[in-house]
């Protein structure tokens, strides 16, 4: 059996020891230090990037919540600004018809005013119309000449009556 | 050709390329020593080659490079636990050595250093004398606790003590057996099916099939030990930090 010739054991363990020195140094050096930096460069990158996208998503929440506050606020302002229109529209309406109706109510008592001067310009008119036919009607019928005075008032008593 | 060349033993002859002494020490450079040497070129090309890119997505290499580093390093990190981390290059060159000398060893007309008893023996003593050794620096007279397990009564001491010193002390000798034991008998086997091959003429073909599954089998037996040599490592370096057994 080839493996127990002792002759060849020093050469073979001298040659282990060195192959094997130099593969311990190597990796110890320089292979595997770089394995591991490679590697905990990818962990750190891997971490980085979630909580990366962990701030981003908070940040992205917030934008959210800000674009939403906005719209409610730009909401109330639009429901503001319309209702303040309508009030001072309607206050507007409202004095505007105000004035119009105080005019209409003057022009009215002014119409009622003239219409009573009419009248009463017409029942002047009425009386001395009644009196001088009562007048002539007298002188004709019954020959009397009636006294103005008397037959003013008779016309107005009849006048009154008559109401 | 002699017939001591189709011998299946053939294969494991030590032939001296290079006669060398240094102070009376024959250091010779032999077909092991050349093994030894482009085991060690593989290993390193592979994984610095590999890792030159240094890229964050990795490629086929670097993830081959990064697996066998995250491998050690999680068996490491199970069997022993944080105190195991300065001792991971030693035990990654382990392990990354016996595993590429299984593994060349099966191309055809190479050599396996690891199916000669001294090698595996070289590697299992060290490991056993660099366990004992940070086992005494760390704890002590507290280390001799390894052989007096806890929980037992006084009177099976005696009986005990003995039998827990023999275990750890053929610790070197189980590990080195093991890997020699199998690398030598798959490559013997390997050359007998070979030989029957040849010997069978056309009905050759059925030692051939054989042989094809054997090779199968010999690439798990090399991953294989590789494995055990490096975690038997792990459990005895965890017992000389730990003391636990």
């Amino acid at each position: 059996m080839p493996q127990l010739i002792i002759t060849d054991f020093s050469p073979q363990l001298v040659w282990l020891v060195i192959s094997f020195l130099a593969l311990f140094l190597v990796m110890w050096k320089v292979a595997l230090p770089r394995i591991g930096d490679v590697l905990e460069a990818r962990q750190e990158r891997v971490t980085n990037d979630l909580e990366k996208a962990e701030s981003l998503r908070g940040e992205a929440d917030d934008a959210i919540k800000a674009y939403e506050t906005a719209l409610s606020e730009a909401r109330a302002s639009a429901h503001n600004t319309a209702q303040a229109a309508r009030d001072e529209m309607n206050a507007k309406a409202d004095a505007k018809r105000g004035e119009v109706e105080a005019k209409l109510s003057g022009q009215m008592a002014e119409a009622d005013a003239r219409i009573a001067a009419a009248r009463e310009v017409a029942v002047g008119h009425i009386r001395t119309v009644a009196s001088d036919t009562a007048k002539s009607v007298a002188a004709r019928l019954i020959g009397v000449d009636v006294d103005d005075a008397a037959l003013e008032a008779a016309v107005a008593s009849s006048m009154t009556e008559g109401k | 050709m002699s017939a001591e060349k189709h011998s299946p033993l053939a294969q494991f002859e030590i032939k001296r390329l290079v006669d060398i002494d240094i102070a009376g020490i024959d250091a010779s450079f032999t077909n092991s020593s050349l093994w030894m040497i482009i085991t060690i070129v593989a290993i390193t090309l592979m994984l610095t080659m590999s890792m030159r890119g240094r890229a964050m997505v990795p490629g086929r290499w670097q993830s081959v490079a990064e697996l066998s580093y995250e491998f050690i390093a999680g068996m490491l990190r199970e069997n022993v636990g944080s105190q195991g981390r300065k001792y991971f290059p030693f035990v990654f060159s382990l392990f990354m050595f016996i595993l590429f000398s299984n593994v060349l060893g099966l191309i055809p007309y190479s050599f396996t250093s690891t199916s000669h008893i001294i090698v595996t023996f070289g590697m299992a003593i060290v490991v056993f004398l660099g366990v004992t050794l940070i086992g005494i620096i760390r704890h002590k007279a507290k280390f001799l606790s390894l052989f007096a397990p806890a929980g037992v009564p006084m009177f099976l001491m005696p009986l005990l003590i003995p039998i827990e010193v023999i275990s750890y002390l053929t610790r070197p000798v189980s590990l080195a057996l093991r890997l020699f034991a199998n690398m030598m008998a798959g490559h013997t086997l390997l050359k007998v099916f070979g030989g029957f091959v040849v010997a069978l003429g056309v009905f050759g073909v059925f030692p051939l099939v054989a042989i094809v599954a054997l090779y199968g089998l010999e690439l798990i037996v090399a991953f294989l030990q590789a494995y055990v040599f490096t975690i038997l490592t792990c459990l005895y370096l965890n017992d000389a930090i730990h003391l636990h057994h």
